[in-house]
């Protein structure tokens, strides 16, 4: 089961390019975005990656990162983001493989993948939002719109 | 279930019976290969069943992925100050292979644009700001790929790439909401 609402979430440090690691820690201040998803290249990820990519200027306005979050190698993300011209990060948690994505409930233990699941984050690191959506099925992104606008209701 | 947010006004692009019971909106992007495949079924669609519908186009461009998406739908945008939306959305999604920035002048003197006119508000920020309000209520309506469409308010996930897909959901009855 997926880490719920009200949980510290997790530290990591996982890479960002071959060259780089970034720690959850050092986006305190700042909400996050969450994506864990199962590959990179596949179709409905592309789709899924490509739409964040577009929207970051509506995730800035909330004060928000995304960061995205597959098992797939640093060299591979590398690829791919280049690829699709990405700027927002993709983690390889790659080794021990999946052991962030298992401490937050987003691993596929059968097919070896990340699950597709967002978890948005509160500048204290406390998860606020959680969403799984079936493999296969993109869950675009106005649940994460949703919950950024509420938080920032909350806070008044 | 996913809404459209907002609900279709006054603002957006749309043909077909204006007063109908049905609207159908879409979500596309001018070099997005699904909606250059979904854009003869539309016509097909408003052709033949036109009298029982209001279709709406809304403007959802990756531009990552597309480099010429945003600019081809400022230049649908600034052709309907001419009253030629619908002529420029065709003639765009016609020529889809192969746009780029000249395209547009080109459409434009095809469709007997008047070309000043056209320059101007092709660039005018206030045509920017509605493609990006577009794209916006795109996003908050839960729209996760092109084309997305929405029957009456509510996301229609019924559409398989086949004309009778989207002629079969025009025909529904129109549940209340």
């Amino acid at each position: 089961m997926l880490l719920q609402k009200g949980t510290k979430a997790p530290e990591f440090q996982l890479n960002a390019t071959p060259d780089q690691t970034l720690k959850l820690s050092e986006l305190a201040g700042k909400r996050v975005v969450l994506v864990f998803y199962p590959a990179d290249w596949s179709p409905v990820c592309g789709d899924q990656v490509a739409l964040y990519n577009e929207m970051l200027k509506y995730f800035h306005k909330y004060n928000a990162e995304v960061v995205g979050i597959s098992v797939d190698s640093k060299w591979c993300h590398m690829a791919f983001s280049q690829d699709r011209k990405l700027h927002f990060p993709l983690l390889a948690d790659f080794e021990p493989k999946g052991a962030i994505s298992r401490a937050y409930g987003a691993y596929n233990e059968q097919a070896g993948q990340c699950l597709r699941a967002l978890f948005v984050l509160d500048e204290q690191g406390v998860i606020q939002w959680t969403y799984l959506s079936p493999d296969g099925i993109n869950p675009g992104a106005d649940g994460i719109l949703d919950a950024l606008e509420a938080m920032s209701k909350q806070k008044g | 279930m996913s809404t459209l947010k907002p609900p279709v006004s006054d603002t957006d692009q749309q043909t077909g019976n204006l007063h109908a019971g049905i609207t159908l909106v879409e979500y596309g992007d001018y070099q997005c290969p699904h909606c250059g495949h979904a854009h003869p079924l539309l016509k097909r669609l408003i052709k033949e069943h036109g009298r029982s519908f209001r279709f709406v186009f809304r403007n959802f461009p990756l531009q990552e992925s597309h480099p010429a998406a945003f600019i081809a739908a400022l230049a649908a945008e600034a052709a309907a100050r001419q009253g030629k939306f619908w002529e420029m959305h065709d003639i765009i999604f016609e020529n889809q292979e192969d746009l780029h920035g000249s395209s547009f002048t080109q459409f434009a003197e095809t469709l007997g644009l008047d070309s000043k006119t056209f320059a101007r508000d092709w660039e005018s920020k206030d045509l920017v700001a509605k493609v990006e309000a577009d794209f916006e209520s795109g996003i908050r309506s839960g729209v996760n790929g092109t084309p997305s469409f929405f029957l009456n308010g509510k996301k229609l996930n019924s559409y398989d790439g086949t004309y009778e897909s989207l002629a079969e959901a025009i025909s529904l009855p129109v549940q209340g909401h």
